[in-house]
């Protein structure tokens, strides 16, 4: 008699498992989770704590934050941040200062680990949403953060 | 004739074949060698490798805080729960206490993080079996934890949050309600999944009494996590050696007596509930305190070897450090649960079905850049 | 509105029948007839064949919380074509040591019996290609054919992999055609005759057979739906191309146009199938109730394709909802499960029909 039982039951939960999908089929104009790439990318927003690139942000005056203590190329484990800097005259105070010629952040080699962001003392480099990374020359994924021409901000390591 | 002298009559020869490195749907770059005699498996023989990175030794020259980020790549489905091995081991020989805070939040994110796995684990374990749906709704859920993931952390897989001495920044104002919401959600879900995959009459049958691990065998080859609970071996981490905040909650450590798949399957499905049960004791009454200890900025560790072994999704993940006093450690050791667990492939295997071998391989749950490194 | 109104008779075979016998002389119109009709078939198979894998990508889509294809052609309605100038386009590889003549007929067998057997359905009442006294069994014959090319595309391939899915794929289909022939024979002993437009006449005069032999009936489709889901190879019973194990199965060395045969010729026959049970259980080409009755054919054609959409909408709900069977599995469940129950039903058909028990 278990054989009859057994047809039963077989077939009484591969009604279930096809009730589960058919459900899912009926509300499958609603319940779509697609997001249409390209077309929707103004309403796209990654998170704000989203790593997506590592940026320098300048302010209005063109200036950055970075002194050149090398606090990030330090704590960098693989060596993707490398800051190429000099000693110059500070107008100010009239001592010799470290300051930055290029601060240049190879993307190719960055593992996104976010352990040069905290290890800035004054928040120069944060973190970018963007996502969109892909170039077509492995060069290009090779940044210089500061922009040509910027200085770094006065009275800013205190 | 007797079916013994059919079998004497009639010559057949066994032949190899490889399921290779790289095949559609399977766990990663994995070989394995079959000797296969018409349908029956003679041998399983695992050629490992192909995706050694050389983590411990990259870890030789990196200082403490550095070798963490290493350990997300190594099992990145619970990489939560790798980096907080690291620190873990790192804060036991420095002898550093973190605050309650910390400890908390560190437990909610490897559960939610081993929620996650286990939600992938469904789907992929389904789409090997031939249901090829499971894998869209495991994802759909499993989304939900990436966005807590990613509102808190900045990243989805390889999270990189623990530090020696603490969490790198504090969790997101958001975070509770994410988790709250989330859980609500998953709560409908499950009894769903139980209905499309559990008890469909095709699954069972493709499920029990296949790939039979005893107890005593579990045992000896050292198999930890949902494989060894499945066969009745009592080994989870949590409970014989609790760290981080799991001896102030109330969980059930799931035992299944049978051993085969099906029952290594039903561990991980009531480890989900167990999961989600952690989280709701403690995400109401996060306490409040300091986010970071203080340590300084080059950590050495004393001289000596330490050791600390936490659970991961898979199995017992045990970290050793043997420093001699510098900034880099002399040694790094990972005792990966894969590696283990995948020994015991071949000694199950003999005699089965190619079938049975997929739903096997499915059941253990293998991530091969945890069995390479 | 009264749809007497539209009772015109297009007699579209007629008129073309006089048209070409008006221009050339008797054998010649004949054969122009033939080219006509086999172009025809052709016709309908290509464009079934594309647009049933874009059907097959939409409801697979919609069952797993996605959109099928959507970018190509309004509702992705040109994305088969477009797979298919891809395919025609690609380069024929293979190994060196295939056996040459085999690996090239292959697919040849099973595009042939795909397109012999398309012929013979009754499509509406003037639309039927081959209609033979004999047609039931004709189809079941050529239907038998297709597994050899399956063995031999095995066979020939060189390639383990390509060996066990096609062994695989020949044991399944030779078991499970007892058990469709067994569901077709329960029902014709219900209609008396063997030829496919007797079958419809006594659909049309004593209302559909499934419903006119309602317990065995019912038994029978059942039957003839899982068993009919094996022979096409489709899921749960896929092991011949599970993916997860063997890589493609019998069609792993296969590339371009002759992967295209295959692909294709595994559509047309899960709608031939349909059109099977569509013919023998549900009255092909008539509609419910008689609501379009004497109306020409255009109503017709779409009721039957209206219906045999819905069974492969059915066989594509069990694709995507069950895991696979083993190939034991497959074995245990054809040999102790469905023969038995099958000739148990044949015998019961029997009873009610002697019993005058049928309505």
């Amino acid at each position: 008699m278990s054989y009859f039982s057994d047809i039963y039951n077989g077939i009484k939960t591969l009604l279930t498992g096809m009730s589960v999908t058919g459900g899912y089929f009926i509300r499958a104009r609603k319940g779509s989770l697609t997001q249409q790439y390209p077309d929707n990318r103004e309403t796209l927003k990654m998170f704000d704590r989203f790593r997506g690139e590592v940026v320098m942000p300048h302010d209005e005056h063109n200036e950055h934050y970075c002194t050149g203590c090398q606090s990030c190329e330090i704590a960098c484990p693989n060596g993707s941040i490398e800051i190429i800097w000099d000693r110059a005259v500070d107008p100010e105070t009239g001592k010799k200062k470290k300051k930055i010629d290029q601060h240049i952040y190879h993307m190719g080699m960055c593992t996104m680990c976010g352990l040069c962001i905290e290890a800035c003392p004054t928040d120069a480099i944060v973190w970018a949403q963007n996502y969109e990374n892909s170039v077509y020359d492995r060069a290009a994924l090779t940044k210089i953060l500061n922009q040509p021409g910027s200085v770094v901000k006065a009275g800013i390591e205190d | 004739m007797t079916n013994q002298e059919v079998k004497n009559k009639i010559k057949t020869e066994e032949y190899f074949i490889n399921m290779g490195p790289q095949h559609p749907a399977a766990h990663g770059v994995l070989r394995l060698l079959l000797t296969i005699d018409g349908e029956i498996i003679k041998n399983v023989e695992p050629d490992l490798g192909y995706i050694h990175r050389s983590i411990e030794k990259m870890c030789e020259r990196d200082s403490y805080q550095q070798i963490v980020h290493l350990t997300d790549r190594m099992d990145y489905l619970s990489s939560n729960i790798n980096n907080e091995a690291v620190c873990l081991t790192v804060e036991k020989a420095l002898e550093l206490e973190v605050s309650d805070r910390v400890k908390v939040i560190r437990t909610i994110i490897s559960e939610l993080t081993r929620l996650a796995s286990h939600q992938l684990w469904w789907g992929v374990m389904g789409m090997d079996l031939g249901a090829l749906t499971t894998y869209f709704y495991a994802f759909r859920d499993r989304e939900m934890i990436n966005d807590i993931f990613e509102e808190t952390c900045g990243a989805r897989l390889t999270m990189n949050y623990n530090i020696p001495g603490g969490l790198m920044f504090d969790i997101h104002p958001n975070f509770v309600q994410r988790t709250k919401d989330f859980i609500t959600h998953f709560k409908t879900k499950l009894p769903e999944y139980d209905r499309l995959l559990t008890g469909n009459v095709i699954f069972e049958k493709r499920t029990k009494g296949v790939g039979i691990l005893t107890k005593e065998d579990a045992i000896s080859f050292g198999v930890s996590g949902p494989v060894a609970r499945g066969s009745g071996f009592a080994s989870d981490v949590r409970k014989h050696h609790p760290y981080s905040a799991y001896d102030r909650v109330d969980f059930k450590e799931i035992l299944f007596t049978e051993g085969d798949t099906y029952s290594r399957y039903q561990v991980r499905m009531a480890e989900m509930w167990e999961s989600m049960s952690i989280i709701e004791q403690l995400i109401d009454n996060i306490p409040e305190g300091a986010i970071q200890e203080t340590t300084k900025a080059v950590i050495k560790l004393p001289k000596g070897e330490f050791y600390q072994r936490v659970e991961t999704a898979r199995g017992e993940l045990g970290v050793y450090i043997n420093s001699d006093g510098n900034k880099n450690p002399y040694r790094v050791k990972f005792r990966s649960p894969g590696f283990s667990n995948l020994s015991v492939l071949n000694h199950i295997s003999k005699g089965v079905k190619i079938a049975d071998l997929v739903a096997t391989m499915a059941s253990f749950d293998f991530v091969i850049p945890d069995i390479d490194r | 509105m009264n749809l007497l109104i539209m009772n015109i008779p297009l007699n579209i075979t007629g008129t073309i029948h006089d048209w070409i016998n008006s221009i050339m002389p008797q054998t010649a119109a004949n054969i122009t007839e033939w080219v006509l009709i086999a172009v025809a078939y052709l016709a309908l198979f290509a464009v079934a064949g594309l647009y049933l894998v874009l059907l097959e990508r939409k409801v697979a889509a919609w069952f797993q919380l996605r959109l099928g294809p959507n970018r190509v052609g309004p509702w992705g309605l040109f994305q088969t074509m477009a797979d298919a100038l891809k395919l025609v386009s690609k380069e024929l590889t293979s190994n060196d040591r295939i056996d040459k003549f085999l690996y090239n007929l292959a697919p040849y067998f099973v595009i042939v019996t795909s397109l012999t057997a398309m012929a013979v359905f009754p499509y509406s009442e003037q639309f039927q290609g081959f209609d033979i006294n004999i047609g039931v069994f004709f189809l079941f014959a050529i239907s038998s054919i297709g597994v050899i090319g399956i063995l031999v595309a095995g066979w020939s391939s060189n390639n383990k992999f390509a060996l066990i899915g096609a062994m695989r794929s020949g044991l399944q289909t030779i078991s499970y055609e007892l058990s469709v022939g067994l569901s077709i024979l329960t029902m014709v002993l219900l209609s008396g005759s063997l030829q496919l437009s007797e079958i419809v006449e006594v659909q049309r005069t004593g209302g559909w057979l499934i419903w006119q032999g309602h317990i065995p009936a019912i038994i029978a489709f059942m039957i003839f739906m899982i068993a009919g889901t094996a022979e096409t190879n489709r899921a749960p019973f896929d092991l011949v191309e599970a993916e997860s194990e063997l890589g493609a199965g019998f069609h792993t060395e296969y590339s371009g146009m002759k992967f295209a045969y295959f692909f294709l010729a595994e559509f047309i026959n899960m709608f031939i199938i349909a059109s099977i049970a569509v013919v023998l259980f549900f009255g092909a080409w008539l509609s419910p109730f008689g609501i379009t009755e004497g109306i020409t054919w255009f109503p017709e054609v779409l009721w039957f394709l209206i219906k045999v959409l819905l069974i492969i909408f059915l066989m594509m709900w069990f694709r995507w909802t069950f895991p696979r069977l083993r190939v034991d599995q497959l074995l245990t469940l054809e040999w102790k499960y469905l023969l038995p129950l099958n000739l148990v039903n044949l015998l019961l058909m029997a009873i009610v029909i002697w019993l005058n028990w049928t309505i």
